[in-house]
């Protein structure tokens, strides 16, 4: 197996990239733009599972580069793996439009431009899969953090309709929905204990999902519960609610 | 961020900070805070506690391996769970590991972990090549026992307070299996026990559970385990996944009658003697890691730890009239520990030395500082000392006596300029 790990750089996806490696024994291939850090963790992956792993450029909001980014990757993959994003609280954005469309185009269009490739690369070949690392915070909009929710609830409709087009022709798309996980994504929050879940975690519930070809899966797995019944709360209710 | 160790006492509000490269470090410590590393959080007390703290988990990359001579060159926050897993299935184990696999490579030198085979080979900063140390003006040395020696010396052993350890080369041991050969064997009391200690001293492992209730003759009754690596069995054993404790008992269910009972138990559940019993590696060498935050058990004040060593010429009369102590409190013991030592190394601060040691794994409550205090004086009355990494509650006086070597420790973070940018709550109530 030949995994392309976009946003390779993250927590997530060091740890997604290990899991695959040693339980596959997939070779990976981690894109992001800080190729020191990047090729740390290809030399790190190639030490502890005796695979193929490789670092390459890549720059999520750098649409025109997508392309030639995509055709570059050879051999082509037999799955992707979107974890690129970034976070901010709603406090930290306010109304200020270009802070705003910072997240969007990172979030929502970064991976639509990427993964519209990937998809008709995928579909021509009748072979693949597709994993998109959402956000349970795209479930349903709140004060603190909605403009990051409507970023990943855009990417969450998305997947939804590519897994909808492309179950077609055999490519599987998975929606991962992770709550508070501790990344160097959340170092500046204060996330509560008991519900948080480690990079680690939430590679291994990717893995489990994959394996058992779940369309949507939660991390932690009680986050299913939780979003459960904040998406059921009578909207004038939760108007006046303070989350 | 809510901050403990493995004892979850103290908790305290501290302010985790993460790294993936030396530059990033670099900058973490230019600020003017103090600080002391954090690994996984496995020693007991406050030895790693600090309002700043420097996460070291994200720094957790291996750097080579040569498979010919089994040497390791890793990151700080590499574990010894990913060493276990990644190196054991091509023929490689740790020359030396404590009773949990859940710690960084960076802790077990800063505590200068010993294993059940101390008494063979010394402690882990033994098969430590070199480290790369970053002090807090960012320059990065390399030490090793020959260059810069003393900081190597003060490093292993030094509870973090000497810099933080950015990699390190450490030698693995070849291994034929991933299973022990183990032998118990029950002793009915502490003479029993020393005996055949003394007796297994050619013994590769060696370890005793002890039962620090009993009085009298049955002073010390315990069971002695010895184990030698196998030549046959698979290399690739599987390592259980821990099981979580999702729930804080309530600590009264712990108390001297329910540990007697469980002492009992545990103490009949063994035969007189099993020659040879082929075991996986994880329940001989990691019977704790079965359980994560087990601690949970002990109730909500959480757990300490009571680790002492003995000089050997005093070590029979000193355990004698300390578990004669305990048992005289009541102050169960759900787990307590006896191991012969082999002799200390140079380093400042290392806790081993020629004798025997005991760990006594103790409730917190409210007497239960008070009757430590006293057992302290026993322990320095016959030439003992404790170990940090277990400690939350020892005083100056008593660290200052057992180390003698500490002002050597003093003068190494004086010359680097350490004491006022790497400090924890355990060096700033030790007064180092």
């Amino acid at each position: 197996m030949r995994l392309l790990i976009l946003g390779g750089n993250s927590d997530i996806a060091l740890a997604t990239a290990r899991v695959f490696a040693r339980e596959e024994r997939a070779d990976v291939v981690l894109a992001s733009r800080d190729m020191e850090v990047l090729e740390k963790r290809a030399a790190d992956i190639r030490l502890r599972y005796r695979v193929r792993a490789e670092s390459v450029y890549f720059d999520a909001c750098d649409y025109e580069s997508h392309p030639a980014f995509y055709a570059g990757v050879t051999p082509k993959p037999d799955g992707v793996v979107l974890a690129f994003g970034t976070y901010a609280e709603q406090s930290d954005v306010g109304d200020d439009f270009e802070k705003g469309r910072q997240l969007i185009d990172t979030n929502f269009t970064g991976a639509v431009s990427i993964l519209g490739i990937v998809a008709s690369d995928f579909e021509r070949r009748g072979h693949g899969f597709i994993i998109g690392i959402g956000s349970v915070a795209g479930l349903r909009g709140r004060q603190s953090n909605y403009l990051y929710g409507a970023s990943k609830a855009g990417l969450g409709v998305y997947l939804a309709g590519l897994r909808n087009r492309l179950s077609k022709c055999g490519v599987h798309v998975m929606t991962v929905l992770p709550g508070f996980v501790r990344t160097k994504m959340t170092e500046a929050l204060d996330l509560p204990g008991a519900l948080t879940a480690s990079p680690e975690d939430v590679a291994a519930d990717i893995y489990r999902g994959f394996c058992k070809r779940k369309n949507t899966i939660y991390s932690k797995w009680f986050w299913r519960i939780i979003m459960g019944m904040i998406r059921v709360t009578p909207e004038p209710i939760f108007k006046r609610l303070t989350m | 961020m809510k901050l403990t160790a493995w004892g979850r006492y103290p908790q305290i509000k501290a302010n985790g900070v993460t790294f993936e490269t030396r530059a990033q470090l670099g900058r973490l410590l230019s600020s003017t805070d103090p600080v002391i590393p954090y690994g996984m959080g496995r020693s007991y007390g406050d030895s790693a506690l600090n309002p700043k703290v420097i996460l070291t988990n994200r720094f957790d990359k291996i750097l080579g391996f040569d498979q010919k001579t089994g040497l390791l060159h890793v990151e700080c926050g590499v574990t010894l769970a990913d060493i276990i897993d990644i190196f054991l299935p091509r023929g490689w184990f740790l020359s030396v590991t404590p009773g949990t696999r859940f710690i960084t490579v960076g802790g077990a030198i800063s505590s200068d972990v010993h294993g059940k085979n101390h008494h063979k080979v010394g402690c882990f900063s033994r098969f430590v090549h070199y480290l790369e140390l970053m002090l807090p003006s960012g320059d990065v040395l390399h030490c090793s026992p020959d260059e810069n020696g003393d900081l190597f010396r003060a490093t292993c052993g030094g509870m973090g307070l000497t810099g933080i350890i950015l990699t390190a080369a450490i030698q693995l041991q070849p291994v034929r299996s991933g299973f022990i050969r183990e032998t118990d064997i029950r002793c009915r009391n502490l003479e029993e026990a020393f005996h055949q200690f003394e007796a297994n001293a050619a013994s590769t492992y060696s370890v005793a559970w002890i039962d620090c209730l009993q009085r009298g003759g049955n002073i010390g009754r315990s069971i002695l385990m010895l184990g030698e690596h196998a030549d046959t069995g698979h290399l690739a054993p599987k390592f259980r996944t821990p099981l979580p404790m999702p729930i804080t008992l309530p600590g009264l269910l712990l108390n001297r009658y329910s540990v007697a009972m469980f002492n009992r138990f545990y103490y009949r559940s063994y035969p007189n003697y099993v020659e040879d019993r082929l075991t996986p590696m994880e329940p001989f060498f990691y019977p704790l890691d079965r359980i994560t935050a087990y601690g949970r058990m002990y109730g909500r004040h959480g757990f300490t730890q009571y680790q002492l060593a003995l000089p050997k010429e005093s070590s029979y009369e000193g355990l004698r009239t300390i578990m004669d102590r305990i048992a005289a409190e009541g102050i169960g013991s759900f787990l307590g520990v006896l191991k012969l030592l082999g002799p200390g190394n140079d380093n400042y601060l290392s806790f081993p030395l020629q004798g025997y040691t005991l760990a006594l794994e103790l409730k917190i409550e409210p007497r239960l500082f008070r009757v430590l205090d006293e057992l302290d004086r026993i322990v320095l009355d016959h030439g003992g000392r404790l170990y940090l990494t277990k400690d939350v509650r020892m005083g100056r006086d008593m660290f200052i006596r057992g180390y003698p070597r500490w002002k050597e420790f003093e003068s190494v973070r004086e010359k680097y300029g350490l004491k006022s940018k790497l400090q924890s709550l355990q060096s700033e109530r030790l007064g180092i």
